[in-house]
């Protein structure tokens, strides 16, 4: 039975599920769902799919690297999106923009040092991992809410690169099942 | 796995991030030494240029282990888990796994950050309704999957992670005044680990930074 993803075009965490899913090579059905899901429960997903699924890991082998890898992702998937996306929004009443830039900026600011330190070609170093598949989604935000991803030449440098890869592009929001015409790829 | 200094962890009594790593290595048997960073002490002592480069992202907990510095409170966990022998604290079946991981994020990135300190600074006047409203809504998530997932603890009959952050959280809800016994599972859960001693050495009000006031 193929796996089935409940998702949106538009939400980060949908994204991520599948960009990992791509990654795998792994086929799947999508639910468009009309409302996006927040919070970072996607992250258990897809370390449950590179546990169970063989295929490029997502995850390095080694432990150091791997905390390296979770604590870049969850400091994007705890620490940047759940402050900027569309329930908390609505909770904030008129001032989004101000609110989501300086939750975006406040946590790039902090990811851009450390990047600087694990980076190789990839977040943490040479392979793709959970990390670079956290970093695309939220990069794309940033760029929705006018933040100016200059500031931060490690992050910028590494969303060029991902973005020129397959499994990214694939699972880009301006190619989805329920991409709205106007904002198809 | 060769060790030659113990682990330092950067926290805060009350913070609960910092509280989830102390109960880890209450679990595991690891001693460690700990360095206050006092959140409100000076306008905050995590935001220091010096605590700055032990954590970018000028939160607790920061720890300094095996000569990294990690922060992030889950991916510490998991590191600790994975590189130190002792009770699992993530089971060995990869959907139990799936299901610990999931209640773990759904705390640590779907209500905790809604309503830690420096949101809360950000909010202003209506903190009180702002983190209820958080808590309520990540609790009234919980509730059923924890109905599916428990036995003895949060996922199945062995304790986790799951149960790390239920804690704390729990806590939390207290001090803002949210009404637990609305969530059976999650009350009943909280008596029971709240009786384990890992998660009592480990709270808050038995620190070396616990205020005298607060103290057990």
């Amino acid at each position: 039975v193929k796996p089935v993803l409940h998702g949106y075009f538009r939400s980060s965490c949908s994204w991520r599920v599948r960009i990992a899913f791509a990654l795998k090579g792994i086929e799947y059905d999508q639910v468009a769902v009309n409302l996006i899901k927040d919070g970072g429960q996607q992250l258990a997903v897809i370390q449950y799919i590179d546990e169970t699924r063989p295929g490029p890991r997502l995850l390095p082998a080694d432990p150091k690297a791997r905390a390296q890898v979770r604590m870049i992702s969850d400091l994007i998937a705890s620490g940047i999106q759940p402050l900027q996306n569309l329930s908390v929004l609505q909770k904030i009443g008129v001032e989004k923009l101000p609110w989501a830039q300086h939750f975006i900026n406040r946590g790039f600011q902090a990811l851009e040092p450390i990047l600087k330190q694990t980076a190789g070609k990839y977040c943490v170093g040479d392979e793709i991992s959970m990390a670079d598949i956290c970093l695309i989604p939220q990069v794309y935000n940033a760029e929705r809410f006018k933040v100016d991803v200059g500031q931060y030449p490690t992050i910028k440098r590494l969303n060029e690169t991902l973005a020129e890869i397959e499994a990214f592009k694939l699972s880009h929001p301006s190619r989805q099942p329920d991409t709205p015409a106007d904002l198809q790829a």
